[in-house]
């Protein structure tokens, strides 16, 4: 580990700090804004009005606009070989890998079974993929404005609008920010163009062919948005999908930036800054925790490898432009966070590095997490959390002045349980199927890891993936899909219910009976409960996995 | 419940075409036009060009064979390595005994013992298309380069220290070397010349 390295991390969560509070401010202006241009037409095209909704018709507008979205980019990807903007030629994409990678880009997964430059052309990558990008990205973040108003309302029935909320959110927001994004991305050394290739004569006289394609504008909302899907098959790691260090910084930026800021939108909303403040304490702390410890293991480096004479940290599937201190601190971000883009390869990185990722998604990225996925993540915790500070000191559990009653625990429960009982049930399915373990590329351990990850990511719709998998077969296609389905909408309808019941409830004062919900008191038991509930679910898994694998490398096993 | 689905259903379909418009069609055509004309060379690629003919990308990695030239990382892009149509990476474990043999391999191509051999001149990159080696890694092959040229190797290593990037403000990104760019002033160097 060196001090420059160390100097990056700190001056990453110091920003991600700083930032939150603009970032927070101006999703609040969209949370609670008068109407604005140009959208009365567009909601009368649509035969809607601005009209609130219930908890069941935000959620059931939610559904449709999904599950359509879901049918479109099917379409798109069956259809690419008859549409315009296909300079490769390339045929309409087989049929499950299309149904995986349209649930896949719908439930801002972005889970790929598919190299982008060699499979998609490029309409589907613009009109297909960057859509869905910004859709599931403005999806999560109304939702999770919907649970915001849970809290911020007093006794009333309605959760807002979802056509109204998703719309501002894309043209109001992300719309303009990537614009900007995009320019920025193009001066540092991003293409965007439509040209397919260039085929270039080297210095040593062979043909080497450079795939090109608007890149820049899909990446500006891969990152804002905590999609990561990426243009190319090695997404961020490639030097077009990411040439600098500079551009590196800025990606772990925008990646972060949404998710920190909805906490103080929420603290603003509640009229207690310092409720949000907690909220970004308590994800930074636990944050700080998995950057130290996967940077720990990749700078320690390979035993085995050092053993032939290799010095320092572990290289494998890593640029040397970014080095190790960087692509660790990617890992974090990126998993924590549900984004799942990568500049290295989480399959290569030591064992310990690759469980810190993999914990992350399994917690379900309630670290800072997915645009507004993250936030309503993390709040079903905190619900969890002063249940449990209620049984404690033996009052009724109240969050922000609302009671926290047997409804409200029941559902929260099923929407902590979604993630345990599809992630392990479909690895242990995989670990037992012929199709199932026709997939890992290593053996042992490493090789159930490689399940073990790949379900973690589909279900905590993260993404990203221990690539030695190979997952496009009927198989994985299938039963990916469903979890990622599954680990979207079963947290996003148990959401929607519990701010629906709590709505309507009356907001109580604090009072000196009141278990204050700010502070380090509150941040620890927060992080404590988040830890608890996840390494009880998933330790005896991961023992199987990356901790066996560890004690295999440091005793210099090889498989 | 059954209204709310059918008050659901024109919005959610108009709602995805005109978005679908917006942000699938002009976002990035706008996008593309802005860049195709405020920066042409990057937007398309950062080519690199030689009397009209694209002898690469300065971003993107190569291969390099001959002995007078600084090599690249080993990569897994393509059957033959950087493939700048199909990046991937090994993928392989830290345990794996395949990825062992392949660091053993290049070690040995390469003449290479240790006990201090740069990491990144034996492992592969997340990319295959890694266009950088370490500083570190190019010392190491400063030697072999000066002997096929016919160079003192204190120019060559000369070299190397003038093409190294350092990181900026100090912490953002690591010391490296251009492998394509770094090829190219060499073959600008006259023979049997000294600085």
């Amino acid at each position: 580990m060196t001090f420059a390295g160390w100097t990056l991390i700190f001056v990453f969560i110091a920003l991600i700090i700083a930032l939150a509070k603009p970032s927070g401010a101006l999703l609040f202006r969209l949370y609670d804004s008068r109407p604005l241009p140009l959208e009365a037409g567009l909601f009368r095209l649509a035969g809607t009005g601005p009209r609130e909704q219930s908890w069941v018709g935000y959620a059931v507008a939610v559904l449709a606009f999904n599950i359509a979205g879901i049918a479109l980019l099917f379409a798109i990807l069956k259809l690419q070989g008859g549409l315009p903007l296909n300079p490769q030629g390339f045929e309409g994409v087989e049929s499950w890998l299309a149904f995986n990678t349209a649930v896949s880009f719908v439930t801002n997964t972005n889970w790929q079974n598919y190299g982008g430059e060699t499979t998609l052309s490029h309409f589907s990558q613009m009109v297909g993929l960057t859509v869905q990008n910004f859709l599931s990205a403005a999806t999560g973040i109304a939702v999770a404005f919907a649970f915001i108003r849970a809290f911020a309302r007093s006794s009333v029935a309605t959760l807002g609008n979802f056509w109204v909320d998703m719309t501002r959110v894309t043209l109001y927001l992300l719309l303009p920010a990537c614009a900007i994004l995009t320019v920025v991305y193009v001066a540092m050394g991003v293409p965007q163009t439509l040209a397919a290739s260039v085929t270039a004569t080297t210095v040593e006289g062979t043909q080497q062919v450079i795939a090109l394609g608007p890149v820049a504008s899909q990446l500006a909302i891969k990152m804002l948005g905590t999609n990561g899907g990426g243009f190319f098959n090695v997404n961020s790691a490639h030097p077009f999908e990411n040439p600098t260090a500079l551009a590196n910084f800025l990606q772990m930026l925008s990646i972060f930036v949404l998710g920190a800021g909805l906490t103080l939108t929420f603290g603003k909303a509640v009229g207690n800054l310092r409720q949000g403040w907690t909220i970004l304490a308590a994800m930074l702390g636990l944050f700080l925790i998995g950057v130290t410890v996967t940077y720990w293991a990749e700078a320690a480096g390979n035993p085995i490898h050092q053993a032939l004479g290799i010095a320092g940290g572990n290289m494998e599937g890593k640029e040397v432009r970014f080095g190790i201190a960087a692509t660790a601190l990617f890992a974090v971000v990126t998993t924590a966070a549900s984004c799942g883009a990568v500049i290295g390869m989480h399959d290569s990185f030591m064992p310990l590095g690759g469980l810190v990722t993999m914990f992350n998604m399994q917690l379900g990225e309630v670290i800072v997490g997915g645009v507004g996925a993250g936030f309503y993540g993390i709040l079903i915790y905190a619900i969890l959390a002063v249940f449990i500070a209620g049984l404690m000191v033996g009052r009724t559990p109240e969050y922000i002045g609302k009671k926290i009653e047997a409804r409200e625990m029941k559902l929260a429960v099923i929407a902590i349980a979604v993630l345990p009982l599809f992630i392990l049930g479909l690895t242990a399915l995989a670990s037992v199927t012929e199709a199932g373990l026709a997939g890992p590329l290593a053996g042992g351990p490493h090789g159930f890891s490689e399940i073990l990850y790949a379900y973690s990511s589909a279900v905590g719709n993260n993404g990203s993936a221990f690539g030695g998998l190979t997952g496009n077969t009927p198989f994985y296609n299938i039963t990916l899909a469903i979890g990622m389905f599954v680990g979207r909408f079963g947290v996003i309808l148990p959401a929607l219910a519990i701010a629906g019941g709590l709505v309507a409830k009356r907001r109580q004062p604090e009072g000196p009976g009141s278990f204050p919900t700010t502070g380090a008191l509150w941040v620890g038991l927060l992080a404590a409960i988040i830890l608890i509930v996840g390494g009880l679910t998933f330790l005896p898994a991961l023992a199987l996995g990356p901790i066996a694998d560890h004690f295999q490398v440091a005793a210099g096993m090889l498989l | 419940m059954l209204s709310e689905i059918r008050n659901a259903i024109r919005p959610a379909i108009v709602l995805l075409l005109l978005l679908a418009a917006i942000l699938g069609l002009a976002y990035p055509l706008a996008m593309t036009g802005i860049a195709q004309v405020a920066m042409p060379f990057r937007a398309n690629g950062s080519m690199i060009r030689e009397n009209d003919r694209i002898v690469g990308s300065a971003l993107i990695g190569q291969n390099f064979a001959q002995s007078r030239y600084f090599h690249p990382r080993p990569s897994a892009a393509g059957e033959n390595g950087y493939d700048a149509g199909a990046s991937a990476a090994s993928n392989l474990a830290p345990g794996s005994q395949a990825l062992r043999d392949d660091i053993d391999a290049s070690m040995r191509a390469q003449g290479l013992t240790g006990p201090s051999v740069p990491a990144d001149l034996v492992t592969s990159s997340a990319s295959g298309l890694d266009p950088h080696i370490s500083p570190e890694a190019a010392f190491a092959q400063a030697a072999r380069v000066a002997a096929a040229r016919n160079l003192p190797v204190d120019q060559v290593r000369q070299r190397v220290t003038d093409a190294t990037e350092m990181p900026l403000l100090g912490f953002l990104g690591e010391p490296r070397v251009n492998v394509l760019l770094i090829n190219r002033h060499l073959d600008e160097i006259p023979a049997n010349s000294t600085r």
